[in-house]
């Protein structure tokens, strides 16, 4: 290659790994705040601020969700299947796509006592995808949104 | 560069020469485009009116058909335009500059369309229009990428200082390219991982990803046919004073 261009990509080079090193680094240092919601375990871990504004996430435990009757009042476990559960208490209109076993992230904030007052729930989408055929063959339950359980022992 | 094949080498040569693109590409627009309408339109159909419904999502998950498409696009012509601007610095070659100024448009034109068509199925799916997690925000920069790079071409005058500040910006750019993509698995987003990868077979049954794949295919088409035009137009305006260009269109409009 003729030396001048050889030089001008070596300088292309210099500037696109300086700057790659330089976004690295600031990426970096800014991990905590782009990371959207805590995860249960730092929750439990109490790696979470309490009484701020913060974000939650994990998956909702399977026959956790429960519904005081006749109001808008509905709480749940949110666990990284790994051991580590937070309760979540929330009021108000839940996803569609809300349900046990479904990821979800929820705005709030957590109590000194370990339960976390969510202001907004969020569904989170995994990356499967399967037709409802497909689905029900495999005894998989559809989303339940806002038909959630009663309070224990309640009757349908 | 001794090891490069003779017939490759001269390819190179030629490239260099806007002329030998604006007559050899004339006659594959309509090709290109008439298999793009095809695909795109047989995708579309396909994946909007026989594919099976998810059953966590129902009819709200046929947007990946346009928004997958769009959002691949949206990467692959950013980096098309940092080649472009690592040619154009490096080998000066014109031609490069052109394609710069071609894609721009149309890459912001696909970013759009990945984000509006995300954020209009975010609000059923996950219950919000927008959410500031990694891998929209990354998105959204590549967004202000493109419309910073085609503001930048129009600040300055002189067609050589614009092209090499709009190469630079494209260049230093693509480090958004490997954040986007890697957003959803180095930090917690609402976002879901990818669904498709080389190395995996996809979360996704056939009978889903088929008709996606036409539309990925028929957009690539798409993309190809837009910037093949959007160069021979950037052609003929920079080359208008050219002996060609001025036969060219005496031709045309005899």
């Amino acid at each position: 290659m003729h030396p001048k261009r050889k030089q001008r990509l070596l300088i292309i080079s210099v500037l696109v790994g300086g700057v790659g090193l330089t976004s690295a680094l600031v990426l970096n240092a800014l991990n905590e705040n782009i990371n959207l919601f805590y995860p249960p375990d730092q929750i439990v871990a109490g790696l979470a601020p309490v009484d701020q504004r913060i974000r939650a996430g994990g998956i909702v435990v399977d026959g956790s969700v429960f519904r005081e009757i006749g109001s808008m009042s509905v709480s749940f476990l949110i666990s990284d299947l790994d051991g580590h559960d937070v309760p979540v208490t929330f009021e108000g209109i839940l996803p569609n796509l809300f349900g046990e076993g479904q990821g979800i992230v929820a705005t709030g904030r957590l109590g000194a006592d370990g339960v976390f007052v969510a202001s907004e729930v969020l569904a989170k989408h995994d990356e499967n995808y399967m037709p409802t055929e497909l689905a029900a063959m495999q005894g998989r339950k559809p989303p339940m949104g806002n038909q959630v359980n009663s309070e224990p022992g309640a009757s349908y | 560069m001794k090891y490069i094949p003779d017939g490759l080498r001269r390819l190179w040569h030629r490239m260099g020469s806007p002329r030998w693109f604006f007559e050899t590409t004339g006659s594959w627009v309509p090709w290109l485009g008439g298999a793009a309408a095809l695909l795109i339109a047989v995708g579309t159909v396909w994946g909007l009116a026989f594919a099976p419904p998810d059953y966590l999502q129902g009819d709200s998950f046929r947007i990946i058909y346009i928004h997958v498409p769009a959002a691949y696009l949206a990467q692959a012509g950013y980096i098309l335009m940092a080649v472009c601007g690592v040619i154009l610095l490096v080998w000066r070659m014109k031609l490069a500059d052109m394609v710069m100024t071609a894609v721009a448009p149309i890459g912001a034109a696909f970013t759009f369309l990945a984000l509006a068509t995300g954020s209009i199925w975010g609000k059923p799916t996950w219950g919000t229009y927008w959410i500031w997690d990694a891998r929209i925000t990354s998105v959204l920069i590549l967004l202000f990428l493109y419309l910073g790079i085609i503001g930048l071409r129009r600040a300055i005058e002189r067609p050589e200082a614009a092209g090499r500040a709009c190469a630079i910006l494209a260049i230093v750019g693509v480090i958004n390219i490997p954040i986007i993509k890697y957003s959803v698995d180095w930090w917690m987003t609402l976002h879901q991982p990818a669904t498709f990868s080389i190395t995996a077979a996809p979360a996704m049954p056939p009978i889903m990803w088929v008709p996606l794949l036409l539309n990925v295919l028929g957009f690539n088409l798409l993309f190809a046919v837009a910037v093949i035009q959007g160069t021979r137009t950037e052609v003929l305006v920079r080359e208008r004073r050219t002996r060609w260009v001025n036969d060219l269109c005496l031709r045309e409009t005899a």
